[in-house]
């Protein structure tokens, strides 16, 4: 099963290189992974997603726990009821005249922003769940995707629960 | 106090307590060892190659449970280390390995013996540093103490680049005795919840037996385990690590389980209701096939460290804590329980124990006249006493060593288990001489193995370290052979040994006493007199027969229940 966890690190250098070298290392999966600092510059947020067995999410977050570097972790599947992610696109696309209208509408159906427009080509930006942004990917045929830039999921919990020190 | 970043670390050591440093000088270290001579605040025993100096810190500290430490140049001086540290990791030896580094303004440029010592350790260290400010020293080296030494301990490397111990520039320094870190608080006590349940399971059991493991041993639990086990009458058997935490003489102790583990153990894993596992990891060389480990049993777990726990066997009652904490909770409910332990049930259980123990799995022929490596560990025994320390190198004689030495005290037998490290024996032996200056060490060893690491002789002569060491001659990679015999058709690809040295004179060569056997009949006589010999190191050569193989032996693959035992041939 797909898990969310996202770990408090102590903004090191090498911090990262634990966690991804924990993963190499183990052979677990790392679906997407993000990080940058919080609020507080002594400590990155890092949202992580990974996919196994029951067993094997429960060594991850056992094994995570105990690198020196990580300062607490949730493993958002498992500790809130419900939580949110999000994940962030830029997209480029061919926009020849014929098909900007087309772009324009399924930007605003997906609701997108073109950020960036130049003699035929589009840039669009777009926030949502990793499924509506595969939506939106396969909206268009390949052909006309230039490149496409992705954030990485990002998770919170809802309501009152939250992740700090 | 104005330092430099050097003697910062010479007097950090010094208030740290710490006893000795093994090391190898070399250009980015050169600030740190000017330091060291002009403080005199540690002992620094200079090794002869980087590798001896962790597994020295190592045997250093798994014979008296202090930190150890090591110093080690950048470049070569760390990659040479890093056997080393792997083998203090895998089997959680707090050890701490101060590295040097090129200096901060050209890291990462190749600079000259440069390699990233903190990417090549990080997947076989609990943690490592780099120093990038000298302010920053102090701390971080009372960091790494307290990291390597607390929860479930292991090697923290500190890597320190040149400037950063530059001789011209002071700051003041005080000394941290005690550290926080946010981010690191190990759990010690048991949860008391969990600690009842278990009790009231094992209690019950019909079948019960306590599986314990080199946690016990890094806990310091000998005491309240022997008292627990006592109180309860249960059954009780010890992986490889474990060994001497409960006295192997006792009555309710069945021996090492595992792959070379007794019949007796072995079969009271398969059989058992209640399983207490105790500072032990479910190794792949303790459970065999897993569908066929402990297929009736309940099983209780007490680990300090909460991924040994369900990591490849799921467990029924999980109990993270240290040791001895939990062990002595139980012995205190016990006292104010009522219910007591199924005495009829038991019975039985210790009269099926009997039967399994009549097949004298350990059985050999003792009538031979070349000689039996099985025998020179029965007369290394006997002509040693329990206080004497057995280190040992990787492959059959390390397991005759654990089959045959009857070990009655924790950390006296000191081995590599968890990444079995040929050439780790005669070096820890030297840690364990210097921790122990008056005590008997010998090093259980092979014509492979001691040759990993036969240059720390020189080592041995410049310090005077009188180790006695038991050479199991059999001209082969004896273990590797035996897996060649019994699964390659015999095949001994690369197993036999040409070109041995004439130990003897090898031994000499250094300035010891070298001494060759090849008669079963003087095996005791040899040992007695290289035993007398208080102040020499001894080596002494064992002829032993070739193709001799280690029994039981649960194939790779097989059940617990499913041991081989010696054939009846080997026995005549
Ligand atoms: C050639 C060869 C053959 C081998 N054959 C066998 C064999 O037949 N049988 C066998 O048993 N082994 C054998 N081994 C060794 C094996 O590979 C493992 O090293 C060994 O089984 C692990 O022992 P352990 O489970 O006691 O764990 P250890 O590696 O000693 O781990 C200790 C455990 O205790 C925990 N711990 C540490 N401190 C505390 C504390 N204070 N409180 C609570 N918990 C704590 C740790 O978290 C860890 O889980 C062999 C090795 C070699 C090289
Ligand atoms: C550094 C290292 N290389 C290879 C091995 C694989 N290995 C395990 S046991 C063994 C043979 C050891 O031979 P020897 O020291 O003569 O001991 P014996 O088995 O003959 O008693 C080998 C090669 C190892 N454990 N460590
Ligand atoms: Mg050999």
């Amino acid at each position: 099963m797909r898990h969310i966890i996202s770990i408090l690190l102590e903004n090191e250098a090498g911090a990262l290189s634990r966690v991804a070298g924990l993963f190499s290392a183990r052979a677990y999966n790392i679906e997407s992974l993000t990080v940058a600092p919080t609020e507080d510059s002594s400590m990155s947020r890092m949202t992580l997603v990974t996919s196994g067995s029951a067993e094997i999410i429960e060594q991850i977050t056992k094994q995570l726990n105990k690198l020196i570097d990580v300062v607490k972790l949730n493993d958002l599947n498992v500790s809130c009821e419900q939580h949110i992610e999000r994940e962030m696109m830029l997209i480029k696309l061919k926009a020849p005249v014929s098909s900007r209208d087309e772009i324009m509408r399924l930007s605003n159906i997906f609701r997108g922003n073109i950020i960036d427009v130049s003699d035929d080509v589009y840039t669009v930006e777009l926030t949502g769940t990793s499924e509506k942004l595969n939506a939106f990917i396969a909206a268009f045929d390949c052909d006309s995707i230039l490149e496409t830039v992705r954030s990485g999921v990002m998770g919170i919990a809802r309501g009152s629960s939250s992740l700090h020190l | 106090m104005e330092l430099s970043g050097a003697e910062i670390i010479a007097q950090f050591l010094h208030d740290e307590g710490v006893e000795y440093l093994f090391g190898y000088p070399g250009g980015a270290v050169l600030h740190i060892y000017d330091a060291l001579l002009r403080a005199d605040s540690v002992k620094h025993i200079l090794v002869r190659h980087e590798q001896a100096a962790t597994h020295a810190a190592d045997g250093y500290s798994r014979s008296t449970g202090k930190t150890g430490v090591a110093l080690v140049t950048s470049g070569p001086g760390m990659t040479n280390a890093v056997t080393g540290i792997a083998t203090a990791y895998l089997d959680s030896i707090p050890l701490v390995v101060l590295t040097g580094q090129v200096p901060t303004g050209v890291i990462g440029s190749d600079a000259f013996q440069e390699v990233d010592s903190v990417g090549i350790s990080r997947p076989c260290v609990k943690h490592n540093f780099l120093v990038k400010d000298v302010k920053d020293l102090a701390e971080t080296l009372a960091k790494a103490f307290y990291v390597a030494s607390t929860g479930r301990p292991g090697p923290v490397v500190v890597d320190i680049p040149k400037d950063i111990t530059d001789p011209n520039i002071k700051i003041p320094y005080t000394y941290q005795s005690s550290i926080e870190m946010r981010s690191y608080n190990p759990v010690t006590k048991g949860h008391p919840f969990q600690i009842k349940k278990a009790l009231e399971l094992m209690l019950q059991a019909k079948n019960p037996v306590f599986y314990t493991g080199g946690g016990v041993v890094l806990g310091n639990a000998s005491q309240s385990l022997r008292s627990l086990v006592r109180r309860l009458n249960f059954p009780i058997t010890s992986t490889l690590m474990g060994l001497g935490a409960y006295p192997s003489s006792d009555e309710q102790f069945l021996g090492m389980l595992g792959m070379h583990g007794t019949y007796e153990a072995n079969m009271a894993m398969h059989d058992t209701d209640v399983l207490i596992a105790v500072g032990a990891r479910f190794d792949d060389r303790v459970t065999g096939h897993l569908e066929h480990f402990c297929p009736t049993a309940k099983i209780i777990h007490i680990d300090i460290d909460p991924s040994s726990i369900s990591k490849t066997v799921k467990v029924d009652v999980p109990i993270v804590g240290d040791v001895d904490d939990v062990l002595t909770t139980m012995l205190e409910m016990l006292k104010e329980t009522e219910q007591n332990s199924d005495t009829e049930a038991l019975k039985d259980w210790w009269k099926q124990i009997k039967q399994w123990r009549k097949k004298n799995c350990l059985r050999y022929n003792k009538k031979t006249k070349s000689i039996k490596p099985q025998y020179v560990i029965e007369k290394l025994h006997e002509v040693t006493d329990d206080d004497a320390y057995i280190t040992s190198d990787v492959g059959q004689h390390q397991m005759f060593a654990a089959q045959y030495y009857k070990f009655e005290e924790p950390r006296h037998w000191i081995n590599s288990g968890g990444l079995g490290t040929m050439g780790f024996g005669l070096p820890a032996a030297m840690g364990v001489q210097l921790a122990h200056l008056d005590k008997t060490v010998a090093c259980v060893t092979g014509e492979g193995s001691i040759q990993m690491n036969i240059q720390e002789l020189a080592t041995c002569m410049q310090y005077q370290l009188p180790i006695k060491i038991i050479n199991l001659n059999n001209r082969y990679l004896g273990m590797v052979r035996q897996w060649q015999e019994f699964f390659y058709e015999g095949r001994y690809a690369m197993s036999y040994m040409e070109s041995i040295p004439d130990f003897v004179k090898l031994a000499q060569s250094y300035g010891h006493v070298g001494m060759q056997v090849d008669q079963s009949a003087d095996v005791e006589e040899a040992l007695r007199e290289a035993f007398a010999m208080k102040d020499k190191l001894v080596f002494i050569d064992f002829i032993t027969t070739r193709e001799e193989n280690v029994y039981p032996m649960i194939a790779a693959g097989k059940g617990q229940h499913e041991m081989e035992l010696a054939p009846d041939s080997e026995l005549v």
